[in-house]
């Protein structure tokens, strides 16, 4: 790789320049728990008695979240206060160990998932995943089948402990690396939870594997980290959905996803995300696909108040290919800045990525797209669709597409279209008997039905049930 | 009591008068039909009956003795009416028989299981020499104008209407195409269904009895007549009719 690609790439000259000594470490330094400090980083890391590296890791990270300014290029953070987010809660009544059946996690959480409405089968469904409750994961149980085939899905900070040369040859280094952006380095310094997944060398996992993410407290930031391998010729489909109860003050997400396609593997990563309409949701991620490797994303963003995602994958090896399917909905005071990255560095690489946005009540929607292919990377394929529905005047959507085409013989496709609901579709569908407001959902459940399809069953269920109830109140 | 009756009904695009008071009286299971001219208003008034948001509406129209004109358009589906549209929009994404079942839904105020409404809607495809695996497609997705029609007959046979409009159902259809619509509305009507069809062409009335042909002209119905009427217009052309009705 060139240094511009490196650059554009996320590392660029930060590192160099990140500034040391006691000065830099106590910038941002608070009463403790109403702000981030180094105070706090270095609490976090004791308490998760966590090796030398990882504590030096996160130092480093915190250095490089000083200097780093907060990026201007898209949607406004300035009403973002880092000294309100409290990054390293731990959830009451957690000893030192974590239960393990559903009789011990607290009530208190159960009823969580009893207001989210998350339907009975789906809870029993959960006794077979593991679930995140704040910051660290609570509840955890893996099917014994998938242990006998050497798979590891755990969470992130045991991982630390008990998988310290995978994690530290993998953990921020070559994908997501601290000095990406700043959120990736605020992230880097406060860690916690999140989980990690390890696929042996030609094991194909039967199941999909799943966890809840959730964010329980007012303030309250967020920054689990999840790690994904698959080794050569592995097959893996990890699944996350978060939901959260509204709250009052601001509170920011800002996750790391990295994942590692080794050649001939084949991973799935779906996400659905429906943070209250408070919540910041400012994530890094993504993967790293090799030889004739496929990754394909799969994510819904829902409520929050302003998200900016852009997963990336980064073909670097003959015959890698990604696919990225994602659905946005913007209401009221929301926005959605989101996208898909991709770099083609080798030969036969493709890619492909169907974005669908929904946006109302004056919701913006934003699709910035990145498409990169090295000059090298001959025989390119990439297929870009982006559709948008707005569902009214107030509101607005916008196509970003950047693209940067350096080999001669690339096939690249890219279609966009943006959509009003026509009153004679909402006529047609309530001269059947429809009232307007199921109309709308129909049309809009119609609309992302492609993306949908990819979903398991329960998930597009509920899937398709947010979107029915964000669609409330949208017709005048 | 009449199934639909209007009384001076008048049908404005913003400001614009388009059907210019038209009284008309439909019986439980009378056959209709409205010839005219493009331009003369028949489609505005199928659409403003079954109410849709672009026209506005004066004068009076009752659909069973209640007041139609206070009803929102899917109100005046589930009571009972049912518009065929000329060119219907495409639901991408929704297959056909999803769309299906929650229209039966609302028009019959009861919910069915996948299952008992695809035998529901497996018989009338059956009854309409359709393939099954027409109902799994996105409504009018990519379909032909043929398609469409047959997807409209399909809507008419399965929410088995009290009335229904056919605005231009047979435009573009094939002989054997004709003759299912024809089957079908010979089926509907037994179930005292009134129907009132909007057509440039006699032929769709063929093997259907025709209770009432009125011409419509810049808004107005000009000449009311019997089924004569209509072949008499396919002979004679529309300016016998106009002739007619100065000296009526």
């Amino acid at each position: 790789m060139d240094e511009t690609i490196l650059k554009e790439y996320g590392r660029d000259a930060a590192l160099r320049k990140a500034p040391t000594g006691d000065a830099a470490l106590h910038v941002g330094k608070k009463a403790q728990h109403t702000g981030l400090t180094i105070d706090i980083v270095k609490e976090i890391s004791e308490v998760k008695g966590e090796p030398d590296w990882m504590r030096e890791k996160r130092l480093e990270s915190f250095r490089i979240f000083l200097s780093k300014p907060v990026p201007t290029w898209g949607p406004d953070l300035s009403h973002l206060n880092f000294d309100d987010i409290v990054g390293f809660v731990r959830p009451k009544g957690k000893e030192n160990t974590s239960p393990n059946s559903w009789e011990e996690v607290p009530s208190e959480i159960k009823n969580t998932f009893e207001r989210l409405g998350i339907p009975e089968a789906e809870r029993k469904f959960l006794a077979g995943a593991s679930v995140q409750y704040d910051s660290e994961v609570l509840y955890k149980s893996l099917r014994k089948s998938m242990t006998d085939l050497g798979v590891i899905f755990t969470d992130m900070d045991s991982a630390v402990r008990e998988y310290p040369e995978i994690v530290k040859r993998y953990f921020m280094t070559k994908c997501v690396p601290a000095t990406d952006n700043k959120f990736s380095a605020l992230h880097g310094a406060f860690w916690s939870g999140g989980s990690f997944v390890y696929v042996p060398k030609g094991v194909k996992v039967p199941m999909p594997l799943q966890i809840y993410f959730m964010m329980n407290y007012p303030g309250f930031g967020q920054f689990e980290h999840t790690l994904i391998i698959a080794e050569e010729g592995a097959q893996v489909q990890y699944i996350e959905g978060c939901s959260a109860p509204h709250y009052t003050k601001d509170s920011m997400h800002a996750a790391v996803v990295e994942i590692f396609a080794h050649k001939n593997s084949r991973v799935r990563y779906t996400s659905i995300q429906n943070w209250s309409t408070n919540v910041y949701n400012l994530n890094t991620k993504r993967a790293m696909v090799y030889e004739d490797a496929v990754m394909e994303w799969v994510g819904g963003t829902l409520g929050s108040k302003v998200t900016m995602l852009y997963p990336c994958s980064m073909l670097m090896e003959r015959g890698a290919r990604a696919e990225h399917l994602n659905i946005a909905v913007a209401g009221a005071g929301q926005i959605k800045d989101n996208g898909a990255k991709i770099f083609h560095m080798a030969p036969d690489t493709s890619s492909k990525v169907v974005s669908k946005s929904i946006c109302k009540q004056g919701g913006i929607v934003r699709y910035r797209g990145k498409l990169f292919v090295a000059k090298n990377a001959l025989r390119v394929k990439s297929n870009v669709r982006c559709d948008t529905i707005i569902v009214d005047s107030e509101s607005k959507a916008e196509t970003i597409p950047v693209m940067d085409i350096r080999s001669k013989d690339a096939m690249i496709g890219h279609e966009a279209s943006v959509g009003r609901i026509s009153e004679e579709q909402l006529f047609y569908l309530m001269s059947r008997g429809i009232d307007a407001e199921e109309a709308l959902s129909l049309v809009v459940r119609g609309f992302i039905e492609p993306i949908v399809k990819e979903l398991p069953l329960e998930y597009a269920v509920e899937m398709n049930r947010l979107i029915e109830m964000e669609m409330e109140g949208s017709v005048g | 009591m009449a199934l639909l009756e209007t009384k001076n009904l008048k049908v404005y695009a913003g400001e614009t008068e388009i059907v210019k008071g038209v009284s008309l009286t439909v019986q439980p299971g009378e056959v209709h039909v409205i010839m005219g001219q493009n331009g003369s208003g028949k489609s505005t008034l199928l659409n403003a009956l079954a109410g849709h948001p672009k026209y506005s509406v004066k004068g009076s129209a009752e659909f069973d003795g209640k007041n139609l004109l206070a009803l929102k358009p899917h109100e005046r589906a589930r009571a009972g009416m049912f518009l065929a549209f000329q060119s219907p929009n495409e639901i991408s994404g929704v297959t056909l028989s999803a769309f299906l079942r929650r229209a039966y839904a609302a028009r019959f105020g009861k919910e069915v299981s996948v299952a008992e409404f695809e035998k529901i809607l497996r018989d009338k495809m059956k009854l309409l020499g359709m393939e099954p695996s027409f109902a799994e497609r996105g409504v009018n997705e990519g379909f032909s104008g043929g398609e469409k029609k047959r997807s409209e007959i399909l809507q008419l046979a399965v929410l088995e209407p009290r009335l229904a409009l056919l605005d231009e159902l047979d435009s573009g259809l094939d002989v054997d195409a004709l003759s299912k619509i024809a089957q079908t509305l010979a089926l509907i009507r037994k179930k005292e269904t009134g129907i009132v069809i909007v057509t440039h062409y006699a032929r769709i009335l063929k093997g259907l009895h025709v209770d009432k042909v009125h011409v419509m002209k810049d808004g107005k119905i000009i000449l009311s007549g019997d089924g004569r009427l209509a072949n008499k217009l396919e002979e004679q052309g529309y300016a016998w009719a106009y002739k007619n009705a100065i000296e009526d």
